[in-house]
């Protein structure tokens, strides 16, 4: 043991049975790897999800600066956004499926899924690519006033992510079709369903507080 | 016990650290903000010492402690208790919790008085602890426009206006309405009243009273960029009469700030002398704050009151309505080529020896005393703000 | 696009007059530079060291060695930033009356711009998650950090930041717009130059690193613990790392956020925080200070942890009030945010919001206070050597609880409307962030680098720092506290009072002192490693200490421990000194340890290029960096061999060696 033993003065009472310091017989991990990367994504989304907060409060302080432009009621067209809304909701759902393959062992059911999955993504972000020509093309520019620049923001930010969601699920059909129903593709995919179920929350939120508030004002 | 011993040792300190309070601000006793002619100044001044003496009360006692502490169970001292299991005790932490909580209840309350009786936006209640006030006499209104880099400061009643220069009577309640052209600026004169931002196309109120006549200074207390350091206003205390004075003499001075001239004193100028005007034109401070001077540029008033009727309200469609005319750069990844322009870094004066400021608003002399090139960035349509613009 | 000139297109706005060749401050400057950078360039080929760096540090991803690393950046930047003071304390005591000093205004406003910048991002920052990083895993028994990748590629994405801060000194300039870059002064009417966008980019690549990192160690806390170490039986140290790293997760998202729509007005023209078009600068204030409050606890909680482990250490007792020293700790954190709102109360937010928040801010001072306290009945019947680190903790108890009063002071709203933006917030703040902040440290680099390096650092070239450092503290700031209240406000480069320049040349003075300190500190470094043999440690535990970090070898092994420790007590260490726990001298297993990788240097070399081709309008380059990032980050998810194995007789010899040191000293 070392040579600088503590001075103590106080009596320590000693333990009954002598405990053990360490673990001798070493099992390695006492913690899942991969349970850690699920709080480490966890706390990332949350960490995202305070950006999209940070933008919903400037949209709301921002919400009616139309500087003489556009209204919300002028150029917002609720049946579009309502369907692209179902889209997004309806790839959750098919997410959903594609994590029931993944625990029952089936790779093709996975990757079918999957696929669904994007390709109902890219609707989504091409009915959104739509919206915004149209706007622009009409002169609802993000630069027209602080209402079109906070709006477009918030929205073109979610829309971002999903092309980004798209991008990673991509990149997880190559990663299936490689290794299989690998551990590590697993976790990924695990990491990407609560992504893309996020995003959909942050949707529903868009969906409400921008459109059909903007519409009600 | 020994705590309680300790207790009350805490308690003697306390008590000797109220004494001392005063002392420490001697330093600097000879200034504007610790001994000012404004009530309202005076009155922050109290706070400022109340609270002080309300802390000291706690932080006298601990650095003490630290000093007694760390001295006397030092290695060498053998003599010192040593009891290295002691580690908590139920009536030391009420007590550690507990004197900072008792300190900040005083000091909360206090706050909360305060900052409701010395709210910028409150009508006074008094023009001085002596003075009581009357109830019906209506305050001097003053405008105060914070400009790149001076103070406009308009009398609406009277008629004129000034440049770096305020004159206000003594004794009589003042309300200051406070905007700004571009940049946030705190006005803040320290032996009148504490700052209040101006802003642009915002609206601040300051209510505040002068006691004392003589010759004070008044700046910006807000970083606004390359001119703020010379962003000072002289502050004239005077009576009623000598105020009378001054309000004849800038009636004598010849030019009235009319729209043309008010767009030229907008542009960026440093080290400005103060400046007097005759007149001024009508709703000029309410134009500025709704950011419409230039004539042909929509009212934000207007503007936000658009699309706020109900349905069917028969506004007009603005879907294809153009921006605002003379609005803004464009964003920089729609420039091209030579729009880019050059940046350069330019942080050595053209020409450090040129003297002092200039009348003439945004003459070249004014800039060149601390050098303000912000290079020319092209699609920047406001104008004044490029040198080149001016030339 | 087709009609422009091939410079405009390769260049962007680059050009000759970009660089400041007719400055003569920033010329020595950057001859300064070069020397200095090729001699270091020359020394490290002479000695071949570009293969050892490489190998063994920049692609580390043991958290020891990234550690180290980011204190390395910190003291650099340090140098940078502090070279910012002295040339403004300089100037504030030329400049009155008819001298204007030697800076003028457009210098002088990047100058403190830079400071503040520098100070808080890229010195503060790095030191304190330095420490975390090297410390933390140390102390709760883990073998690394959750993500070792990400710390890596956190720790480059900070240079990145911080290269292109530095970068801004020679081609083109730097923002004039304050600490926190504010708007209407950085808005593309008012700055149309490069120095906001040099910011910009610098703090969102930087900010990301941190951001990642808070994740990375929140993650490490909770999951990686030793067997037996429940949260209220983790050193102090870790559950303030843990507080400030939940902060740096809620809250650099927000400044995120914000720069990013202020880049949006500069880059696409948007009118967020514009003066027309409905845009509104006060939100962009009310954004950066919602994350600007919490910023200085994230800061100042994992330095009152070092504080806290060196008393109980150097006083020889248990920490006083432990329990109660972690929930001031979490209250502290969720009370930073609701305080924002005092950085303005001259906005004139009406009396009862400014109330509000004025209160909220005097309530933070209670579990201060409480920690102060325990400290204080921590000395209290202890034996206390006053070693370095300790002494530290002294002049920090004596500093901080008077910049503590002023700041409630200033928490006072009718109090704060005389003081605001004056010289006096100055004075407070570095009151707090010197004394604080920076004293501990420094402290904490005292205390463990005999861990990290294996010897104690120079007693006497320690004094010089200490006492250049305390000295110069309080000749610098207490005349500018005494400006503050006779009227000065900040940011200023000229005064028309003469009855104020006694004080700056003081404070001037002061400024010097303080070179003296950090010029003892390059000393101590320097004298340290030459005496090393004299220093050595080879027991692992110097200071007779009390956390998990000293059970094992100075400086640890790589898989830090042979067998993972059980944790019975608070203080695991002490607890297993006193029950004589025997540590094991045989039956390794091999060690599974993540493997290195060159990625976060590559990736942040990457988002380097990005921010600099967007800084200067060179949109091919951007585009081709941006296309880079993202194809090697999805390239490196192809990578599932991440790990390896440090087999059980690489363990045997490291372990072995240790024991005969043990046996020599003992």
């Amino acid at each position: 043991m070392s040579n600088t033993a503590p001075e103590a003065s106080a009596p320590v009472a000693l333990d009954h049975e002598a405990p053990s310091f360490y673990v001798l017989d070493d099992h390695e991990h006492h913690h899942e790897p991969g349970s850690s990367t699920m709080l480490g994504f966890w706390i990332y989304l949350m960490s995202d999800a305070l950006i999209f907060a940070s933008l919903f409060a400037t949209y709301g302080v921002l919400s009616t600066a139309y500087a003489g432009g556009p209204t919300p009621r002028e150029i917002f067209e609720l049946p579009l956004v309502a369907v692209n809304t179902a889209i997004l909701l309806i790839s959750s759902i098919t997410y959903g499926f594609a994590m029931i393959a993944m625990q029952e062992g089936k790779l093709g059911g996975t990757r079918a899924w999957l696929a669904l999955t994007g390709l109902l993504g890219i609707a989504f972000v091409g009915v959104e690519l739509y919206e915004f020509s149209n706007l622009i093309a009409e002169g609802a520019t993000p630069q027209r006033s602080a209402f079109l620049s906070a709006f477009f923001t918030l929205v073109a930010t979610h829309g971002l992510h999903v092309t980004f969601g798209i991008i990673w699920l991509v990149v997880m059909l190559v990663q299936l079709g490689q290794r299989g129903l690998h551990p590590e593709n697993q976790r990924r995919l695990m990491c990407l369903s609560m992504f893309w179920h996020f995003l959909d929350v942050i949707w529903i939120g868009v969906f409400t507080f921008v459109y059909l508030l903007g519409m009600l004002r | 016990m020994r705590e309680d011993k300790l207790i009350s040792r805490l308690r003697h300190l306390a008590g000797r650290a109220l004494a001392m309070a005063p002392l420490l601000l001697l330093g600097a006793c000879q200034s504007e903000l610790l001994d000012p002619a404004g009530d309202i100044a005076l009155q922050q001044r109290d706070i400022i010492y109340i609270s002080t003496a309300l802390m000291l009360l706690i932080i006298v006692p601990v650095m003490a402690l630290t000093v007694i502490f760390a001295w006397h169970y030092r290695a060498k001292n053998a003599q010192a208790t040593y009891d290295p299991d002691f580690d908590h005790s139920t009536s030391l932490e009420l007590v550690i919790w507990a004197a900072p909580l008792l300190i900040i209840i005083c000091l909360g309350a206090l706050t909360w008085w305060s900052t409701h009786l010395l709210d910028p936006f409150r009508p006074l209640n008094r023009i001085s602890a002596s003075k009581p006030i009357d109830p019906k006499a209506k305050p001097l209104v003053v405008q105060v426009v914070s400009l790149d880099w001076k103070w406009l400061f308009i009398y609406p009643e009277q008629g004129v206006a000034s440049v770096n220069q305020l004159a206000l009577p003594v004794d009589r309640p003042v309300r200051f309405e406070l905007t700004s052209t571009n940049m946030m600026n705190t006005f803040y004169a320290p032996t009148l009243a504490g700052m209040i931002y101006t802003m642009p196309g915002m609206r601040s109120t300051l209510h505040a009273v002068l006691n004392k006549p003589g010759h004070y200074r008044g700046m910006s207390g807000n970083y606004s960029g390359a001119g703020f350091s010379y962003m000072n206003f002289t502050l004239d205390g005077v009576d009623q009469r000598g105020f009378d004075a001054w309000v004849a003499r800038a009636k004598g001075s010849g030019a009235p700030l009319d729209t043309a001239r008010f767009l030229e004193l907008e542009k960026p100028s440093e080290k400005v002398p103060p400046m007097l005007f005759s007149g001024v034109a009508p709703g000029l401070f309410d134009r500025v704050y709704n950011r419409c001077v230039k004539p042909g540029t929509p009212c934000m008033s207007e503007m936000m009151h658009h699309g706020q009727g109900g349905p069917g309200s028969g506004m007009p469609s603005t879907r294809n309505a153009p921006p605002p005319s003379g609005g803004k750069p464009e964003g920089a990844i729609f420039k091209e080529g030579e729009e880019k322009g050059t940046a350069p870094n330019v942080t050595k004066p053209r020409n450090p020896n040129d003297a002092t400021g200039s009348t003439a608003p945004h003459s070249h002399k004014n800039e060149s005393m601390s050098f303000n090139l912000v290079p020319a960035a092209p699609g920047l349509l406001r104008s004044g703000v490029s040198r080149e613009a001016a030339a | 696009m087709f009609n422009e000139p091939l410079a405009k297109i390769i260049f962007g706005r680059l050009g000759w007059e970009s660089f400041p060749i007719h400055e003569p401050i920033l010329l020595v400057t950057f001859a300064g530079v070069v020397v200095l950078g090729t001699a270091i360039l020359v020394l490290v080929t002479k000695y071949r060291l570009w293969g050892y760096l490489w190998t063994e540090w920049f692609t580390s991803v043991d958290h020891k060695k990234i550690g180290i690393m980011y204190i390395i950046l910190g003291v650099i930047m340090l140098l940078r930033g502090f070279a910012d003071a002295l040339m403004m304390r300089s100037q504030q005591a030329l400049a009155f009356g008819a001298n204007e000093g030697y800076l003028n205004a457009h210098h002088y406003d990047q100058v403190f711009t830079a400071h503040g910048t520098i100070m808080i991002f890229f010195v503060a920052i790095p030191l304190v998650v330095g420490l975390i990083n090297y410390v933390m895993p140390l102390q709760i028994g883990a073998r690394d950090v959750a993500f070792p990748f990400l710390n890596n590629l956190s720790f480059w994405l900070t240079v990145a930041g911080a290269l292109l801060v530095m970068v801004s000194l020679f081609v083109g300039e730097f923002s004039r717009a304050g600490w926190l870059n504010y708007v209407p002064v950085s808005n593309l009417q008012n700055s149309p130059d490069t120095g906001p966008d040099y910011y910009l980019w610098a703090l969102q690549i930087a900010g990301i690193g941190t951001t990642l990192s808070g994740i990375n160690m929140v993650v490490t806390i909770i999951k990686m613990r030793a067997p037996g170490m429940t949260m209220m039986k983790m050193p102090i140290f870790c559950w303030t790392a843990l507080c400030s790293n939940v902060l740096v997760v809620a809250i650099f998202p927000i400044l995120t956020a914000a720069f990013a729509m202020l880049m949006l007005d500069r880059y696409v023209g948007t009118d967020f925080f514009t003066n027309d078009l409905g845009g509104n600068p006060m939100m962009y204030w009310n954004l950066v200070w919602i994350w600007g409050h919490p910023e200085v606890y994230v800061l100042v909680l994992p330095v009152f942890g070092i504080y806290s482990e060196i008393t109980s250490t150097f006083t020889g007792k248990r920490l006083f009030g432990y329990s109660s020293m972690v929930y001031a700790t979490v209250v502290i954190a969720i009370l930073s945010f609701l305080v924002w709102l005092h950085h303005f109360f001259t906005m004139g937010s009406g009396a009862s919001v400014n109330s509000f928040f004025g209160i909220a801010t005097m309530v933070i001072s209670i579990p201060t206070g409480a920690k102060i306290f325990n400290w204080l009945f921590t000395m209290y019947r202890g034996r206390i050597r006053f070693e370095l680190p300790m002494m530290w903790v002294v002049a920090f108890m004596l500093t901080f609880t008077v910049g503590g009063m002023t700041g409630v002071l200033l928490a006072v709203p009718p109090a704060d409307f005389v003081l605001h933006n004056s010289l006096f917030l100055v004075a407070h703040f570095h009151n707090v962030i010197i004394g604080g902040v920076v004293f501990g440290l420094f402290a904490g680099i005292d205390y463990w680098s005999p861990k990290a390096f294996g010897f104690k650092l120079d007693p006497f070239w320690g004094k010089v720092h200490f006492w250049g450092w305390v000295i110069g503290y309080w000749v610098a700031w207490t005349p500018i506290y005494i400006v503050g209240l006779m009227g000065a406000t900040r940011r200023l480069r000229h005064f028309d009072d003469p009855a104020m320049q006694p004080f700056f040349i003081v404070a001037a003075i002061g400024a010097l002192i303080i070179a003296v300190g950090i010029a003892g500190f390059l000393i101590q470094i320097f004298v340290s490693i030459r005496n090393r043999e004299k220093l050595r440690d080879t027991t692992g535990d110097p200071w007779n200490a009390r956390t998990l970090e000293w059970s094992i070898a100075s400086p640890p092994p790589a898989y830090n421990f042979a067998h993972t420790p059980v944790i019975h007590d608070l203080d695991a260490w002490y607890d297993m000194k006193n029950r004589n726990a025997s540590r094991p001298t045989s039956g390794f297993s091999p060690i599974h340890m993540p493997r290195n990788t060159g990625m976060g240097v590559i990736l942040s070399g990457l988002a380097l290029a990005l921010g600099f081709a967007m800084v200067w309008y060179m949109w091919w380059l951007a585009v081709l960096s941006a296309v880079g990032l993202l194809v090697l980050s999805i390239a490196h998810t192809f990578n599932y061999n991440r790990d390896y194995f440090i087999p059980a007789d690489e363990v045997t010899r490291q372990e072995d060696a240790r024991t005969r040191l043990l046996a020599a000293g003992a």
